[in-house]
């Protein structure tokens, strides 16, 4: 059986992150922490909780998406498949692309899904259940993507997450921002869902387009 | 020329790999290069050139630089000064990253993984068009003497048995330049003499084996000492 380069790539991405120490289910765990602590931080008043809901869903998917980034091309460098990787004959663009894809389906997938789950602990209202799911579905790939990039500079460092985070996070608030309007519309009359949520996916394909570069262009240079 | 003469009729995939694609006419080509680390040059003025079953053990004493012109050889690394150029009979001046396989202080396996599923995925990876190799992940282990560690976590191996492995990856992808830091780090006696008899195979071939070693490899090769004079 010969499988493509890129499918058997996407195949072993996804088995390593199931495996004990992959790391793949401590995005979401993070995320019920982060949104299970938030009532008891705040208090039972619900419609504070309601109003605040999707700005705190936000916040979580994006530290979580973050926690497990700086490993994404770091194990790779340091059992040197990362060597073998940028010498093939794969477009190494492709390559980040295909488990930027990987790491989204193992971190950022599982976000979307249980966030209308998590929002009912927010008091959310059930018509503000899709239009979170809507804009972290449209939002976290994007967020992925630039965190790829501060995974592929800090590369070289031993504990180089936090330096990650730093790199990221200005790149991170416009997704922030149309984000959590796009989510909030729902339940408010004076903005519409539409025009954030258009802005994001624009966000999102400009992020599709370019990181995939960015990042190569930085693990090359990191290597060498 | 040095030809090891090996029973090729018995062998129906190395008499393929023979006669077609990538390693048919092969040369490896230095002029002039230079390779650095940091802005440092650590070697200098290098001249040499490779063809077809032949091999090149690159000696020297610890820091010399043997890794970083391994690296150099396989393109992970621009070279500072003058060319280092891979031309076969298919097509010419190609990849160095196309043509060799690399095998450094590193294994490349994930731990997590078992060694099946570690070398299919190289094997997808560093397929190059051409005749596809015959072999699988169990033959290619019970070559390199441990067809039974094929379903293990590479977590759960010893470093000889890692390092098996990684050269296993060697037959799952037919290419013709092999370029190998210590390949024989952690091998026992057996492993030693497998990989041996490997080399020659490949050597016989027609393929070019690179190789930075410390103990000698058993195959007739050209000498570079690194660190003495420079250039061979």
């Amino acid at each position: 059986m010969s499988a493509s380069p890129l499918a058997a790539l996407f195949l072993r991405e996804i088995r390593v992150a199931r495996r004990i120490g992959g790391g793949g289910m401590m995005g979401v765990v993070f995320f019920l922490i982060l949104v299970t602590i938030t009532p008891f931080a705040i208090g039972p008043d619900l419609n504070l909780l309601s109003r605040i809901g999707p700005a705190i869903l936000w916040i979580a998917a994006l530290l979580s998406t973050l926690l497990g980034l700086d490993r994404l091309f770091q194990a790779d460098h340091e059992d040197g498949s990362l060597d073998l990787m940028l010498a093939c004959e794969t477009p190494l663009e492709l390559i980040v692309l295909v488990k930027c894809l990987a790491h989204w389906t193992v971190t950022g997938l599982p976000l979307v899904i249980a966030a209308p789950l998590f929002g009912l602990m927010l008091a959310l209202e059930p018509e503000a259940f899709w239009a979170v799911a809507a804009s972290l579905l449209v939002g976290t790939p994007a967020l992925t993507l630039l965190g790829a990039i501060g995974a592929a500079l800090t590369v070289t460092l031993r504990r180089g997450g936090l330096l990650t985070a730093i790199l990221v996070l200005p790149l991170a608030i416009p997704l922030l921002i149309f984000g959590v309007s796009a989510a909030a519309s729902a339940t408010s009359v004076t903005t519409p869902f539409m025009t954030p949520f258009l802005i994001l996916c624009a966000l999102t394909l400009g992020a599709l387009a370019a990181a995939p570069f960015a990042v190569a262009a930085a693990l090359r240079h990191m290597s060498e | 020329m040095p030809r090891i003469d090996l029973p090729l009729e018995t062998r129906p995939d190395l008499q393929v790999l023979n006669q077609q694609g990538p390693f048919a006419a092969i040369s490896a080509t230095c002029e002039t290069l230079g390779v650095g680390r940091g802005g440092r040059l650590l070697i200098e003025n290098l001249n040499f050139s490779l063809e077809n079953g032949r091999a090149l053990v690159v000696a020297g004493p610890n820091g010399a630089g043997k890794s970083t012109l391994l690296r150099a050889f396989a393109g992970l690394l621009p070279p500072a000064k003058g060319r280092w150029s891979i031309t076969t009979g298919a097509s010419d001046a190609q990849e160095p990253g196309a043509l060799a396989h690399y095998l450094g202080h590193a294994e490349a396996s994930k731990p997590a993984l078992t060694a099946r599923e570690n070398l299919e995925f190289w094997r997808a990876m560093l397929a190059i068009p051409g005749p596809a190799s015959l072999h699988t992940p169990d033959s290619a282990l019970k070559a390199l003497g441990a067809p039974q560690i094929v379903d293990l976590p590479v977590a759960y191996l010893s470093a000889g048995q890692r390092r098996r492995v990684a050269l296993a990856r060697l037959l799952l992808a037919p290419r013709p330049l092999w370029i190998l830091d210590e390949p024989l780090t952690a091998l026992d006696a057996s492993g030693q003499a497998l990989l041996n008899t490997l080399m020659r195979e490949h050597l016989a071939l027609g393929g070019i084996l690179i190789a930075a070693t410390h103990a000698p490899l058993g195959v007739e090769a050209l000498q570079l000492m690194l660190g003495a004079e420079g250039a061979a």
